[in-house]
């Protein structure tokens, strides 16, 4: 029987790999937002930062970047997905070094946002589901939230196409 | 109203995130709004081909809309953004602005309708479309 591998090995593929598909947005870095990984679920989190906000009287979080926040998560997670049991069986190695090309990303066909309460002056977390991934097509559900799980400030669901394999 | 437009103007100015994506308010009064923002190689979404995140768009169209809004004559003052639906059309192309134009088509006591289209430099072929809703302040 063949021995399980080391947990160390695991965690630095996979976290070499989530790193290598965030690290090269620079509108992920531009907006600071980070993703956390336990097994094969990413949360999205969005630290707070005063350029990010858009009502400055309350204050609150600028709607758009609620509605990018999603969108991002929802990419990522649905990228993640998809490209798991490449990651898994080694099939895509991530170079350090950054010299291989990176998987392409799945492309936006529309998003839809639900502002359910305004975006608080602190940190913001986001789940995604995919709810169906096709060949071509996919579509992605996100929640929102900041202090609490059940309290939800935003949800999305948007339509992608997805990258064809090279 | 003059007042009115003038002080959205101001709000719309000072927002800190538009601010930082050089946001430029072009034209704004009676529910329409139209809004400039450079490309910006912080905003690039796919590091291939340099095309600006439809993040970026959101936060241009979500602002344009916004301004439409608070500028329209039966809005009393400032506005949330309660629903906003994002079409994309095509990948911005790289190196080029985009514009915004934002219309507030319908109005009542406490909903605010919005859709907006948004171009690069070929003013022919939009780059994204929205739609939205928007809540509604009373008249002072």
């Amino acid at each position: 029987m063949k021995r399980p591998e080391p947990v160390q090995v695991v965690k630095q593929r996979r976290d070499a790999a989530l790193q290598a598909l965030v690290g090269g947005v620079p509108y992920i870095q531009y907006l600071g937002l980070r993703f956390d990984r336990r097994g094969d679920e990413l949360t999205g989190i969005l630290p707070f930062d005063e350029k990010l906000i858009g009502n400055p009287l309350l204050p609150a979080l600028h709607g758009g970047v609620t509605a990018a926040f999603l969108e991002q998560t929802a990419i990522i997670t649905l990228s993640w997905a998809y490209l798991w049991e490449d990651i898994e069986s080694g099939a895509l190695d991530f170079d350090p070094a950054g010299a291989a090309p990176l998987p392409r990303l799945p492309k936006t066909v529309d998003f839809s946002v639900d502002y359910l309460r305004s975006g608080l002056p602190r940190d913001a977390y986001a789940r995604a589901r995919v709810n169906r991934a096709g060949r071509r097509y996919a579509s992605v559900h996100v929640e929102a939230w900041q202090d609490n799980r059940g309290k939800l400030f935003a949800q999305g669901t948007g339509h992608f196409v997805m990258p064809q394999r090279r | 109203m003059a007042d009115q437009i003038e002080l959205a103007r101001k709000f719309i100015e000072a927002i800190p995130h538009s601010r930082d994506l050089g946001m430029e308010l072009r034209a704004m009064g009676d529910g329409e709004a139209t809004i400039a923002m450079p490309y910006d190689a912080r905003l690039v979404g796919d590091p291939e081909t340099g095309v600006i995140s439809g993040g970026a768009v959101s936060a241009l169209m979500d602002t344009c809309c916004g301004a439409a809004v608070m500028c329209h004559p039966k809005n009393g003052g400032g506005t949330a953004t309660l629903d906003l639906r994002i079409d994309y059309m095509r990948a911005a192309t790289p190196g080029q602005g985009l514009t915004t134009t934002a219309t507030c088509y319908h109005v009542t006591r406490s909903v605010a309708f919005v859709r907006a289209t948004a171009w690069d430099e070929d003013a022919d072929n939009p780059v994204a479309t929205a739609t939205g809703a928007f809540t509604v302040e009373g008249v002072r």
